[in-house]
């Protein structure tokens, strides 16, 4: 079991001691545990703070491949943050739909929503950046946002569930006392549900911000390249040869980082939601 | 449940005559469908049978346009013998993902019901999970790096010559699964551990009663009382491994590499449906593509549902 849980770690703390460590002495082989020839220079360089001396330093030669780390932190914040906020307060009013009204053909409108499960990203990856295109939303934050942003099947099905186990009483009640639906639901559901809510939230942000490839078509614009794909770019252009670990994984460790912080803030949540469905 | 059937059936038959019932009809319902109902279509529905229609046709996305080419694409499809050997790729992966996730992941279940219940135990394990794929890669193509990787300095102490792990074509395919295996095995273990809460103690309390070895347990209460867990685990392993590209992308086409490499040993089907796309700008005939791994993830799923007769728990 401990062995099971360094396992996991591990990387973790491999990365940070790469990131701490000049490329010059990784590249002397030694190995040890700890960093070799300790600097903080290569996290100064990611974060655009460092200067000429300290990049020759820290990288061991002149700086060639780069990327704009805040600025892609700044497009994996506004894009995470309004597809979460988009796809977790519709879906749940569909949802509410779903498990609460009366309507006809509810259950086969259900049942077609379910099956957008079934589709795999890559089916309709090529017609939605066709439709993408089209809109002219090609490299601009509503194209790597609008997929996302209205709903998703899982989003639906996770909340009806819970909505579906919220006693009826307090709301026929409510709605018996005139309250409309729109009272009903934002005044009585939202608040009880704050815990699936919650999870859901957490959950939404993560998957956005892992997003790999619908933001590497839609986005070949470095100005709007979320974390994910430009690191990916970035390492593409590394060299086969002596490339630039140390800075690679100091960046690397720091886009993980909100995740880890999420992570440590939310954690229960997560791990408690494991279980309900196996789908996230 | 029972007592709330009734009058739902009395509501569900007045609204099926037009009487607005104390739960709305179209009329309440349209406002809150709405923003979902338009994400629906625009995104899933429209997209999907326009998926089906570009792979009849010869698209090309820099004029933006194609014309009917009839099955042309789906004769090509069954001539092409590079998605044949992109699927047996992508099996491969499976397959080892399979086998080594799943069993790994029982013995980590096990292990965590009989050692701790620990929350923040189970959050370590989670982890790898929640880490985008990119950074894991990029971890991990480190980590396994041919000259100064760790682990080729750790296989050394046992006297083994370094392994090349990403640039030599037998390898590529076995250390991306090995990279998948371990940002998804605390998740499974975790799906296998609620699987385990729900299998009653006394039955185990009995079995040792009446003399049962661990292994007679294990074998006879524990995996046939698993078996829907284990289905869904088996499906969701499944599914993913057939589609994956972020970590292959990443880890064989940084640093002078070619995403697929060494020599398309590592080129998956989600690959070359990209490369389609995107490389040779053939739209539509990477939409033929996505059609035949569509039907191959529909096939897996209906028959692992079937085959594992998911829904029924032996306990039942």
């Amino acid at each position: 079991m401990a062995a099971i849980l360094v396992i996991s770690v591990f990387p973790f703390w491999w990365a940070l001691r790469t990131g701490l460590s000049t490329n010059g002495d990784l590249f002397a082989g030694e190995q040890s545990l700890l960093p070799v020839g300790y600097t903080d220079n290569n996290f100064e360089r990611v974060l655009g703070t460092a200067s000429d001396e300290e990049i020759l330093e820290s990288l061991g030669r002149e700086n060639t491949g780069s990327f704009d780390f805040l600025q892609s932190l700044q497009v994996s914040v506004i894009v995470s943050t309004a597809v979460t906020i988009g796809q977790v307060a519709f879906s749940a009013m569909a949802a509410y739909a779903f498990a609460r009204m009366r309507f006809r053909g509810r259950d086969k409108l259900f049942f077609l929503f379910l099956s957008g499960l079934m589709i795999p990203p890559i089916f309709t990856l090529i017609p939605n950046l066709i439709l993408v295109k089209n809109l002219g939303w090609l490299n601009s934050y509503l194209g790597i946002i609008a997929p996302f942003f209205l709903m998703t099947p899982f989003a639906v099905f996770f909340l009806r569930q819970f909505f579906l186990g919220i006693s009826r009483e307090v709301e026929e009640a409510a709605l018996l006392d005139g309250a409309g639906h729109f009272r009903t639901f934002f005044g009585i559901i939202v608040p009880m549900s704050a815990a699936p809510l919650a999870t859901l939230s957490i959950l939404t942000y993560i998957t956005a911000w892992n997003e790999f490839l619908w933001p590497l078509v839609v986005a070949r614009d470095p100005a709007r390249q979320p974390l994910t794909v430009a690191l990916g770019q970035f390492t593409a252009q590394q060299p086969g040869t002596s490339p630039d670990w140390s800075g690679l994984m100091a960046g690397t460790l720091l886009a993980a980082l909100p995740i880890i912080v999420i992570f440590l803030a939310f954690g229960r949540k997560v791990v408690d939601s494991i279980g309900f469905s196996g789908i996230k | 449940m029972t007592s709330t059937a009734a009058p739902e059936q009395i509501r569900r038959r007045r609204s099926l005559f037009g009487t607005a019932s104390l739960h709305g009809g179209w009329r309440s319902a349209f406002w809150f469908l709405l923003p979902a109902l338009v994400g629906f279509v625009a995104f899933y529905l429209y997209p999907a049978l326009r998926g089906l229609y570009i792979s009849f046709t010869d698209w090309n996305l820099i004029a933006n346009q194609g014309s009917w080419v009839g099955t042309d694409n789906y004769e090509r499809l069954f001539n092409d013998r590079q998605v044949w050997e992109s699927l047996k790729i992508t099996f491969k992966y499976t397959v080892i993902n399979i086998a080594s996730q799943t069993i790994l992941a029982v013995a980590i279940a096990v292990l965590m019901d009989r050692l701790t219940k620990s929350v923040t135990i189970r959050g370590i394990l989670l982890l790898p999970w929640l880490i985008p794929n990119v950074i894991v890669a990029l971890l991990w193509v480190w980590m396994l790096d041919g000259n100064l990787g760790i682990v080729n300095d750790f296989l050394g102490l046992f006297g083994m010559d370094p392994v090349r792990f990403f640039t030599d074509t037998g390898k590529v395919i076995p250390s991306l699964a090995g990279i998948n295996t371990w940002r998804h095995m605390g998740y499974t273990a975790l799906l296998i551990f609620a699987g385990l809460q729900t299998i009653p103690r006394s039955l185990y309390e009995a079995a040792a009663v009446d003399g049962a070895s661990e292994r007679q347990m294990f074998r006879d209460i524990t995996i046939p009382l698993l078996r829907p867990i284990l289905a869904l685990v088996l499906v969701i392993t499944i599914v993913g491994s057939l589609q994956v590209f972020d970590t292959v992308f990443v880890a064989t086409g940084g640093f002078g590499g070619q995403p697929g490499g060494p020599a398309n040993a590592s080129r998956v089907i989600y690959l070359y449906i990209y490369q389609n796309a995107f490389d040779f700008n053939q739209l539509g005939y990477a939409a033929t593509i996505s059609v035949l791994l569509v039907a191959i993830l529909l096939t897996v799923t209906y028959l692992q549902l079937k085959l594992l007769r998911a829904g029924e728990s032996d306990l039942a």
